[in-house]
């Protein structure tokens, strides 16, 4: 193996933009299960929805319209699925909770490639962040830099909200304590349906960045899935340090194992996260003490 | 004039109804038309049509078209479902080679012929070889073992490789290797990712650079693909480490996705829309007359598999067993070039073009750098047996 510190910093830097992609994605849903006690499975049709409003947008009115508006388009769609399905799902038990936003993914793969065919589609990257920047001796895709910078940003935004704003003390007590936080006066209902919004937003935006890294397909919201149900079970659920602790163990197992134990890449978060749900099963920082 | 007309009609009528009394050669077009390879099934069946359009006009030909779903089992079942209850006289299409794995035992059990538009696994053709199955599309080493000799006789003898860990990019890159080592290459260094499990190459392309290799050689397909390549680009590795691969990794179904960042990357393929000769341009206007796009590598195989299917029927061959000894004996000049069956292991025997992905007017386009010369694959333990019942 090398000895090169920037082979090392390069590795780094690919660990921490991995990491952040994944944040965006899993803060969404953490949030929502910790102060819902909702599985969404959906949350990955979400993100590969915001990827398709990206593409499309962005090959009209650019890059940075489709940022602003994925988020937006797949918060409609949030509120559209809260008002049809998830306020009705509320009392009904994990079980049939799973089973219907299960079907939810096979409903909006067959709707995005009804929509938008089988062929992926790619989105451009805007000229402003297209070239590479020279990082500590090594050149480094600004847009990568972009995505590492912006999941920084959510992260700073999300844990002032949560942490300093009375809203965010709300959103604490009712992921703590749903029905004592109903008889101080909170409208716990209400509070539900923005963080539900919220987090279909952060999903689509999280879909908007990924789609010029990655390719557009209709599977790739059944791809991310798996890893984002990781990260959540690795962090802890419902808290927003578990979503950031989750995110980096992910992204540095995945670039690391990669490239030390290539054999094993595929098998070692797997492994972590058996050993993980032994160890400590409510996860490293669990939202509720 | 008029009794003219009508005694000239009533003679032709007279002529064509022994050939219409026949009944028509029943059809199985069996591809995926959802599920990941939804597009390449797509392309597939357009090729087919175009091709029993263009060269059995008067039909002749009736098609049942199922779906796989990309999954074996359910792709059993519908081939069950074919040679039961359809009864039909030959089966065409498969995508995927685990989906070919899956339903070689039921054709070769029951004797009706399959020919194969797409699954590349080198051993359909080698140690799992049938006589009732015989493929048009390419085989997974065929498409990459003649670019280890070129690439190495244009000065570069240090490549690293990358592709998915699974059957078909292992025998992709085996191929590759094959042919580069027999020239005297050597191989830097090979990385094999978790197949569909990798949304960030970066890792391994930080090791293709840190290898000390003069290029990089890969096999990535569909939305990997796109990825793959738009990752290397973005990364400023073509200029130092100039990209070759399999044809798929820019195959023109989906070239346009990559955009630029495919701009350069060289690669072998079978076919590509650019070979200049009257039989491909007849193809691309047709092609491209009915779909509104360019044709890919899978539309050709589609395309070829329709034909080779009329040229056996118009041998006056009929029936399973009929059909299937007349499509192995099947050779014609067609949009690929000279392709004919190898009857030692009933793989196609198909010119591999070298081409590089370039900025057209329009998109991104194909520039064939040289034409490698058909070499039938070697027989890896295929013993062809004649077909019989």
């Amino acid at each position: 193996m090398t000895t090169d510190p920037g082979f090392w910093l390069l590795q780094t830097l690919n660990a921490l933009q991995l990491s952040m992609l994944l944040f965006l994605l899993s803060i969404g849903l953490t949030v929502i299960f910790g102060l819902m006690h909702f599985v969404n499975l959906a949350h990955g049709a979400l993100y590969a929805a915001g990827a398709y409003v990206a593409a499309s947008v962005s090959a009209v009115a650019g890059f940075w319209a489709g940022l602003v508006l994925a988020p937006l388009a797949v918060a409609v769609i949030g509120v559209l699925l809260y008002g049809g399905l998830i306020r009705r799902m509320r009392r009904s038990g994990p079980m049939a909770q799973v089973l219907v936003t299960f079907g939810l993914i096979f409903v909006a793969l067959d709707l995005t490639r009804l929509i938008w065919g089988d062929i992926a589609l790619a989105s451009a990257m805007p000229p402003l962040l297209e070239g590479r920047l020279s990082v500590l001796g090594i050149d480094y895709p600004l847009y990568r830099l972009f995505v590492i910078g912006l999941g920084l940003v959510v992260f700073a935004a999300l844990a002032f909200v949560l942490g300093r704003t009375q809203i965010g003390a709300m959103i604490r007590a009712g992921v703590d304590n749903d029905a004592m936080a109903a008889c101080l006066g909170i409208n716990v209902e209400r509070l539900f349906f923005i963080v539900f919004c919220l987090g279909c937003a952060l999903a689509g935006l999280a879909g908007a960045v990924a789609a010029p890294l990655l390719s557009v397909s209709p599977d790739m919201g059944l791809q991310i899935l798996i890893p984002t149900l990781i990260v959540i079970v690795i962090g802890g659920l419902g808290s927003l340090q578990g979503a950031i602790a989750g995110s980096l163990v992910y992204g540095f197992v995945q670039t690391f194992g990669a490239v030390l134990a290539p054999g094993l890449a595929s098998v070692l978060i797997y492994g972590l996260l058996a050993a993980i749900l032994v160890i400590r099963p409510t996860g490293l920082f669990p939202a509720k003490g | 004039m008029k009794r003219h007309v009508l005694a000239a009609l009533g003679l032709a009528t007279a002529f064509a109804v022994p050939a219409h009394a026949e009944d028509p050669v029943r059809v199985g077009l069996l591809l995926p038309f959802s599920g990941v390879y939804a597009a390449l099934g797509n392309d597939i069946e357009a090729g087919f049509d175009l091709g029993l359009e263009t060269f059995a006009p008067d039909s002749g030909f009736e098609v049942i078209r199922e779906d796989t779903e990309v999954k074996p089992p359910v792709a059993l079942a519908k081939t069950r479902k074919l040679i039961l209850q359809d009864k039909v006289d030959v089966i065409a299409g498969v995508v995927s080679s685990g989906v070919l794995g899956a339903v070689r035992d039921a054709v070769h059990g029951a004797g009706v012929p399959l020919i194969v538009a797409n699954a590349g696994n080198d051993d359909a053709t080698g140690s799992a070889c049938s006589p009732w199955i015989t493929r048009m599309s390419f085989s997974n080493g065929q498409v990459n073992r003649p670019m280890g000799q070129w690439l190495h006789d244009q000065g570069i003898t240090r490549v690293f490789t990358l592709a998915p860990d699974y059957a078909g990019g292992r025998q992709m890159i085996g191929g590759f290797v094959e042919g580069f080592t027999a020239a005297g290459g050597e191989i830097a260094g090979q990385e094999f990712t978790p197949f569909q499990k990798t949304q960030d190459f970066g890792p391994y392309l930080a090791k293709a650079k840190a290898s000390g290799a003069q290029a990089v050689y890969v096999f990535y397909a569909g939305s990997e693909a796109i990825s793959f390549v738009k990752q290397y680009d973005s990364f400023g590795m073509k200029a130092e480490l100039p990209l070759y691969g399999s044809g798929f990794l820019t195959s023109p179904l989906y070239v346009n996705a990559e955009g630029p960042a495919a701009a350069g990357v060289v690669t072998a393929l079978h076919y590509v829309p650019t070979i200049d000769t009257e039989e491909n341009r007849a193809f691309v206007t047709a092609f491209e007359a009915r779909t509104g796009r360019l044709p890919s590598e899978y539309a050709v195989q589609g395309y070829d598999s329709a034909r080779a299917l009329v040229e056996a029927a118009a041998t006056g061959a009929r029936g399973r067993a009929g059909l299937g000894e007349a499509l192995r004996q099947v050779q014609f000049t067609g949009p690929r070039g000279q392709t004919s069956i190898d009857p030692a292991t009933n793989n196609i025997v198909q010119p591999i073009y070298v081409y590089e992905t370039v900025q057209g007017d329009d998109g991104m386009t194909q520039k064939i750098l040289a034409e490698l010369p058909a070499r039938p694959d070697a027989a890896n333990g295929c013993e062809m047996a004649p077909v019989a019942n």
